[in-house]
Formats: C-alpha cells, sequence, structure tokens
C-alpha cells in the first residue's frame, strides 16, 4: 500500500458531486420541479393537453361543486379515521400481548406480517372474495343454519367502507404491530421494576407510564398510516372498484380518473394538489414536532 | 455471555392461568383473522366450479384439481390476449429486476456520499428527498410522463424502471445513509490514508462491509416493486403490464362467467414472490420495512 497520492480536494467534491446527480435530479426535477408545475397548471383549464390558459381559482370550484369529489373526501375522512383508531388499537393490543414473553413469537409475528408482504391488489381480490355475499362468510353461516344472516358490506354503500377497512387491516396491522413493539422494546426495564416496587398493576403501567412514553413512536405511526391512506388507491380499485354507486370512491382515484380517462388535466391537477395539501396538513405539524426546536446531526 | 445457563424444563407458574387464556386466546383469534384468507385462496385455487358452486369457502377441496392453476398460468383472458398470468410474470420480472438493481446502486452510492463525502447543499437535497417521499405520487405522475415522453420512454419497460428508481431512492437512500454513517469512521480516514478515493473505498470497504444491508434494500425493493400497481397502469401500455395490473384486469373483468377457482389461483400466484421472499428472509424482512418506516 503507498500512500504518496493524496486525493485532490477538488476531484473528491467532483466525485461525490458525480454520485449525487440522480439525488440531485430527483429532487429538483421530479420531486420540486414536478410538484409546482402540479400546482401551477391548476391554474389553468388544460383539457386534453396542458396549456397555460389562466382560469384563476376555477378548477377548484368546480372541484368542491363536483359530488364525486366530494364523495371521495367524505370517504376518505371516514376511511382515514376508522382506519388510523384500529390500527394504532390493534397495533397497540397485539405489541403489547406479544409483549408478555409468550410463546412461540416469531410463529405469531410471522403469522400477523405476512399480508404486509401482500400487495394491495392480492388483499382486495381476496377479501372480495371471501365477502362475497353468494359464496363468501355469508353463505357459510347460513348454510350453517341461521337463515337470516347477513353479511355483505361490499354491496351496501352504508357499510362498503368497513368491508375496504377489514381488508385494510388485515394487510397493515401487523406492521402496526411490529413499530409498536419495537417502541415498547425501547421502553427501559427499570420502570417497569419501578412500577412494580411500587405495586402499580401491569395494565395501569400500560395506560399510565408506557402510553405516554411512547408518544414518539405513536406520532410516528400515525403519520405513517395517514400518509398512506391519502394516496389509497390499489386496494380499492381491486375490491370495489368505488362501488356501489360512488360509495367507496377516493381523492387519488378521481384524479386517476381526471388525469388519464377523462381527459381534464386541469380538474386532474387541481384535485392533486389538493392530495398535497392534505398530507402537508399532518405533515407540517409532524415535522415540526420532530424536528423543530432540537438540532441533528 | 453465550455461558448463561438458561432454564430447562417446564415454567414454574401454571400455563392455564386466567391472563394465559385470554392472552393466547386473543392471539389465536387474530391468526384465524390473518391466515383465513390465505387459506381460503389456496383452497379455492385447488377446487373446480362445481365444488366451489355447492360446497363451503371454508371446506377443503374433495377432489384437488390443479387446473384451474394452469388455466390462470397460460389461458386466462385479459381483453383479447388469451395467454394468461405467465405474460404478465415474465413482465413483472423484467420490470423488478433491473429496477431493483439500478435503484440500491444508484441509492447506496448516494448514502455513502452523504455520509463520507458531504458536500455543500447535501443535506438539503437530502432533506428534500426524505420530504419527497411522502408527496402523493398522483401529484408528480403527469409531469413525470411529460419528462418520459421527451426522454421517448414513456410506455416501455425502461421508463417505468427510471419510474421505480426515481420513488425508491428516498427510503433506500436513508436505509443506506444510516448504515454507513454506523460503520467506524476510521475506516474510511485509513483508507484515505492510504491513497484510495470515491470508488475505491465504496467498492473495496463499503460495499463488502455492508452485505446485510444490501440484502434489506433487496427484500424491500423486490416486494415494493412486485406489488406496484399505480405506476405500472400509468406508465406502461397493456403488451407490458405488470402482474398486479393483469391479474386486477382478469380478476375484475366484466365479462363472461367469474370462475373463482382460477381466480384465486392468479391471485396466489401473483402473491407468491413476495411471499417466497417473506418467508424466505425472515426477520431481515422485519428490518427492512422498519428501517423504511423510522429514521434510524
Amino acid at each position: 500500500m503507498s500512500g504518496q497520492t493524496r486525493p485532490v480536494r477538488v476531484l473528491r467534491n467532483l466525485n461525490a458531486k458525480i454520485a449525487a446527480v440522480p439525488m440531485i435530479l430527483t429532487t429538483l426535477v421530479v420531486f420540486v420541479g414536478g410538484t409546482i408545475w402540479t400546482v401551477i397548471y391548476s391554474f389553468t383549464n388544460s383539457k386534453l393537453l396542458p396549456k397555460l390558459q389562466w382560469v384563476g381559482t376555477a378548477q377548484y370550484e368546480r372541484l368542491w361543486n363536483n359530488d364525486l369529489w366530494n364523495a371521495a373526501i367524505h370517504n376518505l375522512l371516514f376511511f382515514g379515521v376508522m382506519s388510523m383508531v384500529f390500527t394504532i388499537g390493534i397495533g397497540f393490543l397485539l405489541a403489547v400481548l406479544m409483549d408478555q414473553k409468550i410463546r412461540f413469537e416469531d410463529t405469531f409475528r410471522t403469522i400477523m406480517l405476512y399480508p404486509f408482504a401482500l400487495s394491495f391488489i392480492v388483499t382486495g381480490l381476496v377479501w372480495q372474495w371471501i365477502l362475497d355475499p353468494g359464496m363468501g362468510l355469508q353463505e357459510v353461516v347460513r348454510r350453517m343454519g341461521w337463515e337470516s344472516f347477513s353479511f355483505d358490506p361490499l354491496h351496501d354503500p352504508d357499510t362498503v367502507l368497513y368491508g375496504l377497512l377489514i381488508a385494510g387491516l388485515w394487510q397493515g396491522t401487523g406492521f402496526t404491530m411490529c413499530l409498536m413493539l419495537a417502541g415498547l422494546r425501547g421502553i427501559d426495564e427499570d420502570i417497569w421494576k419501578a412500577a412494580r416496587v411500587d405495586g402499580i398493576p401491569r395494565w395501569k403501567t400500560y395506560i399510565f407510564v408506557v402510553i405516554p412514553m411512547m408518544r414518539p413512536v405513536f406520532i410516528t405511526t400515525l403519520v405513517l398510516v395517514a400518509a398512506g391512506i391519502i394516496k389509497l388507491y390499489d386496494l380499492v380499485v381491486a375490491q370495489t372498484n368505488g362501488n356501489p354507486g360512488n360509495a367507496s370512491q377516493m381523492p387519488a382515484m378521481y384524479v386517476y380518473r381526471y388525469m388519464f380517462t377523462a381527459q381534464n388535466l386541469g380538474q386532474g391537477f387541481a384535485a392533486s394538489t389538493m392530495m398535497l395539501l392534505s398530507v402537508l396538513i399532518v405533515l407540517i405539524p409532524w415535522a415540526y414536532l420532530e424536528f423543530g426546536g432540537k438540532k441533528r446531526g | 455471555m453465550a455461558d448463561t445457563v438458561t432454564p430447562r424444563g417446564k415454567r414454574p407458574q401454571s400455563r392455564f392461568t386466567t391472563n394465559n387464556i385470554v392472552l393466547y386466546g386473543i392471539l389465536g383469534v387474530m391468526s384465524i383473522y390473518y391466515l383465513l384468507p390465505l387459506y381460503v385462496m389456496v383452497m379455492t385455487s385447488l377446487k373446480d366450479m362445481v365444488e366451489i358452486r355447492v360446497g363451503n369457502i371454508f371446506a377443503p377441496p374433495v377432489e384437488v384439481t390443479f387446473q384451474p392453476w394452469i388455466k390462470a398460468w397460460s389461458q386466462a383472458c385479459t381483453g383479447l390476449n388469451c395467454d394468461g398470468l405467465s405474460r404478465g410474470f415474465w413482465n413483472s420480472v423484467m420490470i423488478t429486476v433491473p429496477s431493483v438493481i439500478i435503484s440500491i446502486i444508484v441509492a447506496s452510492v448516494n448514502g455513502y456520499a452523504l455520509v463520507n463525502w458531504k458536500f455543500k447543499g447535501s443535506e438539503v437535497f437530502f432533506t428534500i428527498l426524505i420530504f419527497g417521499s411522502f408527496i402523493p405520487y398522483q401529484i408528480m405522475l403527469y409531469p413525470i410522463v411529460i419528462i418520459l415522453r421527451e426522454l421517448g420512454i414513456y410506455g416501455t419497460l425502461s421508463g417505468l424502471i427510471l419510474v421505480h428508481t426515481i420513488f425508491g431512492m428516498p427510503i433506500l437512500t436513508l436505509l443506506f445513509r444510516n448504515y454507513f454513517s454506523s460503520l467506524p469512521e476510521e475506516l474510511f480516514k485509513a483508507a484515505r490514508v492510504d491513497g484510495a478515493g470515491f470508488w475505491g473505498i465504496y467498492f473495496q470497504i463499503m460495499l463488502p462491509m455492508s452485505m446485510p444491508i444490501f440484502v434489506v434494500a433487496l427484500i424491500l425493493q423486490i416486494t415494493g416493486i412486485w406489488n406496484d400497481f399505480l405506476f405500472g397502469v400509468v406508465f406502461t401500455k397493456p403488451e407490458i403490464y405488470p402482474m398486479t395490473v393483469q391479474l386486477n384486469n382478469i380478476v375484475n373483468s366484466v365479462q363472461g362467467v367469474k370462475e373463482y377457482n382460477v381466480n384465486m389461483a392468479a391471485t396466489m400466484l401473483t402473491g407468491l414472490v413476495p411471499l417466497i421472499v417473506y418467508f424466505v428472509s425472515g426477520k431481515l424482512f422485519v428490518r427492512g420495512i422498519a428501517a423504511g418506516a423510522v429514521k434510524g
């Protein structure tokens, strides 16, 4: 090993910069550039092709007067709230159960997590089949003798979102459990010892000590789940395709429809800008909590 | 610590306490919820249609048939094409393999540069990159269509591979950055004293030391790209649709009689690749998704 040639400073930086070119292009051109482009064109009346013909906020007015969009937003809000409550609730409960020094922990984890490896398309299609009224779960219970049993969530506008929820929770709760379990395992053993010395029951320690301590984990999980829900697309396309009526339409489907099939780009841009806005509403307070105040190295 | 004696034999406390019954009861019920769809998928795919109509969705097949699998693989129709899911499978292979390789190379070099060769503004780009991963893809779809069209690769495999490389970058870069920054800096310094340059250190020191994180990245990317639907629909044409898109078109097509056994065989076939990756990789999968989800 001869150590005579020290790397030249300019060249060293040059190499690193060349290596970072894909990242720089991605951030500047696609992430920043693409986002700004779409926001700008959402103020135009682009139809088949994007063109800079300003119409002010007309696209947004049209958007919020559109029944389909309002239905999609309503569905998203309902599904989102339900999904967050249950994902966090079930995820935490399972994590607590898994944290009781149980036997077969790895087996249970494998069982709970495997749906997360599967795509939303597979998830949607298999639950569509299980919830099939003519041959699925409902029919099985009926044939067992309970003739009036009715469980057909996917074909009733009032319950279709619960049908999606069953599938969504199946796919995602194992992952939440893993995040929560990592959080639980990160808690100092001494806390548990102190609680035991003080004679505090386990469940009380969970509620009053552990949950407050796990606040960052809960917040991170909530942000991840929320960001995922706003983008929700594949699951609905596979399981219900927005039916019955528009009872399971989602904003991402509205965007796709207007951008790629209805050839009304301006509407699609305005709708996707609203999606961005909703992500920012979730993200900015989180980023403030997470990064604000403390300096990161 | 290896010589710590672990207690052998049964645990001292009774195994049938109320607590334990509730504990394992809930875990058992939840396990049924998680396992049921996989079970139903497999069982349905092994029955013929007559048995599905008269039988019970949860019952195992009376007579096992592999016909639905064969049909799903080589005869199922999407539109006018009746050559089965095999087409989508090979498309997905042709999409996933290059996308995974390219995105991992790009992101690993990137993460390495971010940790060891910081330059002015590198952290700013990284921050934008991470925030970019939260931006809904929908807002960037059309600009990307324009970019791909300008490059002449809209609707081609190369176009979709580029898109996967772009959107894989935030998570992978984060993954590699965190891993490389956990390696002792002295190694890097020693190599530099010995005259190794940017690529020399990357190939001779970083790469051999980072095989575990490359495996994690591999798992993350194979499952992620294989399971993609949106990019497949938007950026490719029907002839090169990935498996997920073709699967959805087969199962949710409105024409003809629904063949549930073929549909479930097709669904199972599409889920097989990520499932195999999951079961083979075991704990590394958990590490991968946790690394992708939570900043280190």
